[in-house]
């Protein structure tokens, strides 16, 4: 598109311009309606699909099977544990596994026997264990505290550069709106919570609050002066600065996303569940959630949180007076000048 | 020859990159001829396999194992697997008796013996040193004048718990050519007869020990740290610092209050009654036998003298480490191979590479030439990252799980990002009409700071998450915080040096169509256009300042940018003069 530079051009001299701080009230409803629905539908489908790293349980392994239709093992395993619902996937080409919860020896004996002739295998190539999870609490509780330490000593970091609170805030809401959001549409694919979902998670959540740390760099540098300017008001320097660096954030995105791209459909589409899908999908919608968060929830929300400063409404006032004046003088200058 | 200027600048932090590259070229080079490294990344569980030990736990003087006792023991194992490397193990546990370590590779004799240290610790005060080779016979004390107890002992520094047998043991022990064969646990009521086996500066000490006065189990935390002088300033001594729990305080209490007496009355600093050393003792071996030099009340000793870096940590880790009342035995230990197979790394390569392409395609859509240097970077990036992760592997364990590997791949796009921030902001300078020289200058300048700031919240998640997290995030951590570094490595010695020297060149600085910076697509207007020449106002830009009506007239006039408000000045003017001639006309 040979005119992008064109659009760039027009989107830093202001010739064209979306209104992203203005409309914040429509972005704020709508990321309020996602962030809730994020929470509702994991709820309601009975919590998110952990998995077996985290919960533990008992898991057959049956390599080289013909026919890869999980209903063979579904039924199974309901022919020794009715009732039960094991959860079977095809894993890498002709590998079938099967978890279920704790089983009985006896049931583990049947079980086996019973998946050895619905895949039609030899009996060494049927394996069963009983594994607790590799992810335990302490892994959790550990990844929890690094996690809240991170953000605590980020917020820190990003007050101190900015020499305001006010964007750390604003940086952490929209990351937070970015993790409820991800993890929403993660829990509505159904896709299985593995240790690399969570890997996945925690790149978004750094990778969105790096993406805000750029845009509010601009922020910061357009509104520098901005006390000795009645060029703009602040909310309209924040607008500037969105919009100037709008061609920046979609390069990114398409730069970081493009890979990620390759990974999940590569992941989902020919090699079924499995590390690299369970990655990609979270990094595939943080990604494009969070530099969205960034210009619509964190930008608008710093504007907002600034303008009612008495400095800024009174640089505002002045604002508006030089445009009234302007105006007038406009007006008058502009008859004489088109004859 | 001192030669300055952006030019020479340039080239030399070229240079240094060059020397970089070379460098861990030339270490990786070097650890692949002495044979302990390979040109590879080593490959994590998940791709490469490895050994799976079914370790079964053993609680001191109990029975059977709770299920908190098990969990416990999967959390010291993690700790102790994650303390020797970044390498992702996995842990778990088996059938509910059982902890099972998945280790990468074949685990090191270092690593296997760390897994199963039996973490017997305890602390006892020393009775009697010795230097640690073996009292000949001819010159061993002769029976009659051996030690003989006159009463029961009434502390454990006494001296009544040398006995006759213990003495002569004491005598016969040979601490430079220790015995291998695996002795009885001894019992903590009893005197103990052992050695501090020789390190880098000292030689093998043999110890009687009184019985134990404070377990390992009532240590709650260790570290190291350089030790702080009387006015606060660090000093080059290295220093261990023990911390106990409310038990352990206020038995270490009672220990140095007596072993301090023994301090004083042996004369201080320059005594040397043994006595006054209290050993601390891991699987009935003295790792180290500091003096008490003060009565500690607090439950903060900090152990000081001879500690090199190394050394301290070892201690700390074992101290650490070894404060359990768990220990482990191994059951089983077998080969497991790949959870997955070949062809998840395989395409996962693929994807990597298409993601690449695209990435590659992109960058020449939206930057024309500009883009060779993106690609160029993240080629370099990609050399740093690669030879980064072949010499931790060989270091620090370091391995390359298939999360790890799509980790890589997505650090792509945070590398290429700091190219994009910059390169947007050179647009942005040429937009405001500058050269091209100068505009890579500014936009430099203003992309530093951007491009510094977001990598340090990178780099920031990267060390927290190190420190703080274990297994799987721990390694997450790593590779998150090495592309980061190989990241500002990058665009520091390379992409801007590079832009700084194409500046120069005709294709670059002549805004050639396919340069990527063609200031007329860019819609720059320059401010000056040499020979006294400047903009004259039908140069206007295509943002037209049409005075029409107001609402258009402010709406242009709030999007002004500086190059337009100085158009618009002159506008004024021009306005002005022909508002006035108007005026003068009626």
């Amino acid at each position: 598109m040979a005119n992008f530079s064109t659009f760039g051009n027009e989107l830093y001299t202001g010739k064209r311009s979306y209104d992203f701080v203005g409309k914040k009230k429509i972005w704020f409803l709508i990321a309020a309606a996602a962030v809730a629905l994020s929470i509702l539908i994991p709820v309601a489908k009975g919590g998110f699909n952990l998995g077996i790293e985290f919960r533990g349980g008992s898991e057959f392994t049956v390599s080289s099977v013909k026919n890869t239709d999980p209903a063979l093992g579904e039924q199974a395993v309901q022919d020794v544990v009715p009732g039960s619902i094991p959860r079977v996937a095809n894993v890498a080409g002709n590998t079938m596994r099967i978890q279920t919860d704790k089983l009985t020896d006896d049931e583990t004996l049947r079980i086996k026997d019973g998946l050895t002739s619905a895949y039609g295998v030899t009996d060494n190539e049927v394996t069963s264990a009983f594994v607790g999870p590799t992810w335990g609490a302490d892994v959790t509780k550990q990844a929890l505290l690094g996690l809240v330490t991170f953000v605590v000593l980020a917020a820190f970091l990003m007050a101190l550069y900015f020499r305001t609170w006010k964007m750390s805030l604003s940086a952490i809401v929209g990351m937070l709106v970015t993790m409820f959001i991800t993890a929403g549409v993660y829990g509505l694919s159904d896709f299985e919570v593995t240790p690399s979902a969570i890997i996945g998670f925690l790149t978004v959540l750094s990778y969105s609050l790096y993406d805000t740390v750029v845009v509010f760099d601009k922020i910061r540098e357009n509104t520098a002066d901005l006390q000795a300017s009645t060029r703009r008001t602040f909310a309209e320097e924040v607008n500037l600065a969105v919009n100037q660096t709008l061609v920046r954030s979609i390069n990114t995105m398409m730069v970081a996303i493009l890979p990620v791209g390759a990974i999940l459909f590569i992941g989902a589409g020919l090699l079924g569940a499995g590390t690299l899908r369970d990655l990609s999908l979270a990094l595939f919608v943080g990604i494009l959630v969070g530099t969205a968060a960034t210009i619509f929830i964190a930008a608008p929300l710093y504007a907002w949180l600034r303008q009612g400063e008495p400095d800024m409404v009174k640089q505002a006032k002045r604002v508006v007076q030089r445009r009234a004046e302007a105006a007038a003088k406009n007006a008058s200058a502009a008859t004489p000048a088109t004859a | 020859m001192a030669r300055t200027g952006p030019k020479n600048r340039a080239v030399r932090s070229l240079v240094w990159l060059g020397v970089i590259l070379a460098v861990m070229t030339a270490v990786l080079a070097g650890g692949v001829v002495a044979g302990q490294a390979s040109w590879a990344p080593k490959l994590a569980l998940d791709l490469e396999g490895g050994t799976q030990m079914i370790l079964a736990p053993k609680v001191e003087g109990g029975s059977g194992i709770n299920e908190e006792q098990l969990n416990q023991a999967v959390a010291i194992i993690r700790q102790r697997v994650d303390g020797s490397g970044v390498a992702e193990a996995e842990i778990s546990t088996q059938s509910g008796r059982n902890v099972v370590v998945s280790l990468p590779g074949t685990p090191s004799k270092e690593t296997r013996a760390l897994i199963q240290a039996s973490a017997d610790m305890n602390f006892r005060p020393v009775l009697q040193a010795g230097p640690g080779a073996v009292v000949p016979p001819e010159s061993r004390t002769p029976e009659d004048q051996l030690p003989k107890p006159a009463a029961e002992p009434t502390n454990s520094s006494d001296d009544n718990w040398i006995t006759a047998e213990v003495y002569k043991k004491f005598e016969a022990l040979d601490c430079d050519n220790p015995s291998q064969d695996k002795q009885e646990r001894s019992d903590p009521a009893k005197p103990l007869v052992t050695c501090e086996p020789a390190s880098a500066n000292s030689p093998a000490i043999k110890y009687i020990l009184g019985p134990v006065e404070v377990k390992g189990s009532n240590i709650s935390g260790s570290s190291f740290q350089l030790q702080r002088g009387a006015q606060g300033a660090v000093t080059n001594e290295w220093a261990v610092n023990i911390q106990f729990d409310d038990e352990g305080t206020s038995k270490f209490k009672q220990v140095t209050e007596r072993l301090y007496q023994f301090y004083v009355s042996g004369g201080g600093q320059s005594g040397s009654n043994p006595k006054a050393q209290f050993a601390i003792v891991l699987d009935d071996q003295v790792i180290s036998a500091p003096r008490s030099l003060a009565v500690i009340t607090d439950g903060r000793p900090q152990i000081t003298g001879g500690f090199t870096e190394q050394s301290a940590k070892a201690l700390s880790d074992q101290l650490r480490f070894g404060a359990l009342p768990i220990s482990f035995e191994i059951q089983s230990e077998q080969q497991i191979s790949a959870t997955l197979g070949g062809e998840q790394l395989r395409m996962g390569m693929l994807a990597g590479l298409i993601g690449l392409l695209l990435v590659v395609i992109y960058s020449l859509f939206q930057y024309r030439a500009l883009g060779f240097v993106t690609v160029a970077s993240l080629l370099v990036a990609g050399a740093l990252t690669y030879l980064a992760i072949a010499i931790l592997g060989w270091t620090e364990n370091y391995r390359l799980s298939l999360a790890g590997v799509a980790g890589l791949i997505v650090a792509i796009g945070q590398t290429a990002d700091s190219f994009i921030v910059y390169f947007e902001r050179i647009r942005d300078e040429l937009r405001e009409g500058r050269g091209l020289v100068s505009a890579v200058d500014n936009g430099w300048k203003r992309a530093k700071r951007t491009i510094l700031a977001s990598k340090a919240v990178n780099l920031l998640a990267a060390v927290v998450l190190y420190f703080v997290a274990v297994g799987n995030v721990r390694g997450f951590a790593f590779t998150l915080g090495l592309t980061a570094i190989a990241d500002l490595i990058v665009v520091f010695l390379f992409t801007h040096p590079t832009l700084q020297l194409l500046a120069r060149t005709k294709f670059f600085a002549e805004g050639h169509r396919f340069s990527g910076l063609d200031p007329k697509q860019l819609g720059a207007v320059p401010l000056y256009r040499g020979a006294g020449r400047v903009r004259a106002p039908e140069d206007k830009p295509t943002v037209a300042v049409r005075a029409k009506n107001t609402g258009a007239s402010a709406e242009a006039e709030r999007r002004m940018t500086i190059a337009e408000r100085r158009l618009a000045e002159r506008q004024d003017q021009l306005a002005g003069s022909s508002k006035s001639a108007s005026k003068e006309g009626k």
